[in-house]
């Protein structure tokens, strides 16, 4: 049976991110992939490198990813297409604009840049933003990156560096220090890192729920939209847990198109476009940018998130001191990757980590059962 | 009234007169102007002739991304490549 000191399952952009970091950290690593590296999760996203402060261990986490993001921009190459476009969280009232200036204390607490637009400076940094509007917080070292290409360069330093990719199967189960294929090949592996994603089929009592999102993309209006733009009221929708909910949020393409989104529903897991959500996730677009009444959308498409009940990833060992995982990242996996694979990594080889990863760790939550065949 | 035999049209602002009837698409051929720019760069003009394969869009009197192929001349229109 073939060994490894690490093998990873999944070649999303957390599954690469983590094989980069173990094959840095000198250690024999395998990474399997049933299909496309980088074709599922981590292609249906928009690519929004955003520090998020709706706890302070998410913020934690992505101002630490976003550094780690800003270290690789160097030996990025050009296809990731990253872009410190910056992000906009737009307010639409007074009462918004409250939160505007208790976000801009919060991220300055946490050293993490950013300035208050007034109506005006909002209006002159985005002229296609409805009129009325309250004002804004730039942030500044937001970025946008096209995930998929940024998944196949760490995928890529990792195999140069040794790594084995495992092309064509899943696993089927897994459980100490045992991976077994589909095709009832099997592996050895000191540590068995679970990056699937959404797809918790080995691990079935994980509590990771899909959750639904859309996104259209646009034909080319280069000069259109400068920032990331996202409603104020994204947090607000974003924090429902029950009921379906859309939010203005919006991205400038390298190529001048723009990505539109966004939606989240839970309890659907069928991937087809659901008419009456793309419908209402357009009109509020449009209802912040009356200008995209007039513009040609050219594809949309769905993808689920992986959700936990407190909206932190699960990074770190299981009740099997051979699982390890790192997964869970709802709408942060591209931002969080780099982040995520260095703590899980620290955490593998006993280094001191470099953000405190007790409020990643699984055991925080439920106990989890492997899948045994 | 006679019909009018040619039409003035304005592409990437040049002055320019065609047939009456000229599809757009054909009359930036005609001038030697392409549709669109790539997004790497290079000129694209008509090539279905057919409102499917989009290569012919344009920008038309100021609104982006029309289908060249599918649109008469009118006097006075303003064709702008699509950048």
């Amino acid at each position: 049976m073939r060994g490894f000191d690490v093998l990873i399952l999944g070649a999303g952009i957390v599954g690469c991110a983590c094989a980069l970091e173990c094959v840095r950290a000198g250690l024999r690593v395998g990474i399997v992939e049933r299909d496309v590296p980088g074709g599922a999760t981590t292609a249906a996203g928009m690519g929004h490198i955003v520090v998020m402060d709706d706890s302070p261990a998410q913020l934690a986490l992505t101002r630490y990813s976003r550094s780690l993001w800003q270290e690789l921009l160097p030996h990025l190459p050009v296809g990731v297409e990253y872009e410190r476009r910056g992000t906009v969280w737009v307010a639409a009232d007074d009462e918004e604009m409250g939160e505007v200036h208790a976000k801009r204390k919060t991220y300055a607490l946490a050293g993490v840049e950013s300035e208050v637009l007034d109506a005006r400076a909002l209006a002159a940094a985005e002229p296609n933003l409805r009129a009325g509007l309250a004002g804004g917080l730039l942030v500044l070292d937001d970025a946008v990156i096209y995930p998929p290409t940024a998944a196949a360069f760490f995928l890529h330093e990792a195999v140069r560096g040794g790594a084995v990719l495992l092309r064509g199967q899943g696993a089927d189960h897994i459980g100490k220090g045992i991976v077994t294929l589909r095709d009832g090949t099997t592996y050895a592996a000191d540590r068995i890192v679970v990056a699937t994603g959404a797809d918790i089929a080995l691990l079935p009592s994980l509590p990771i729920q899909k959750r639904k999102g859309h996104l259209l993309i646009t034909d080319r209006y280069p000069g259109f939209l400068h920032h990331q733009l996202v409603e104020l009221g994204y947090l607000k929708s974003a924090h429902q847990i029950s009921s379906d909910s859309v939010a203005f949020n919006i991205q400038p393409r390298l190529t001048g198109q723009l990505l539109i989104g966004s939606s989240r529903q839970y309890g659907n897991e069928n991937p087809g476009i659901d008419q009456r959500i793309l419908r209402s996730m357009l009109e509020r677009a449009r209802s912040y940018m009356p200008a995209l009444a007039g513009i040609s959308g050219i594809r949309a498409w769905t993808g689920f998130r992986a959700a936990t009940p407190d909206k932190l990833p699960l990074i770190g060992p299981t009740d099997d001191p051979t699982i390890f995982l790192a997964m869970g990242f709802e709408g942060l996996g591209i931002t969080n990757a780099p982040g995520a694979a260095r703590l899980l990594v620290d955490g593998l080889l006993g280094r001191v980590p470099g953000i405190d990863a007790t409020p990643f760790l699984p055991s925080r939550i439920a106990l989890m059962e492997t899948k045994h065949a | 009234m006679p019909e009018r035999s040619t039409i003035t049209i304005h592409v990437n602002g040049h002055t320019v007169v065609v047939p009456a009837g000229s599809v757009v698409s054909a009359a930036l051929l005609a001038v030697g102007e392409p549709c669109r720019m790539s997004v790497s760069g290079e000129p694209r003009t008509a090539f279905c002739g057919m409102g499917i394969c989009f290569e012919c869009r344009a920008v038309i009197d100021g609104v982006a991304h029309q289908r060249t192929c599918q649109m008469l001349c009118h006097e006075g229109m303003s064709v702008e490549t699509q950048r």
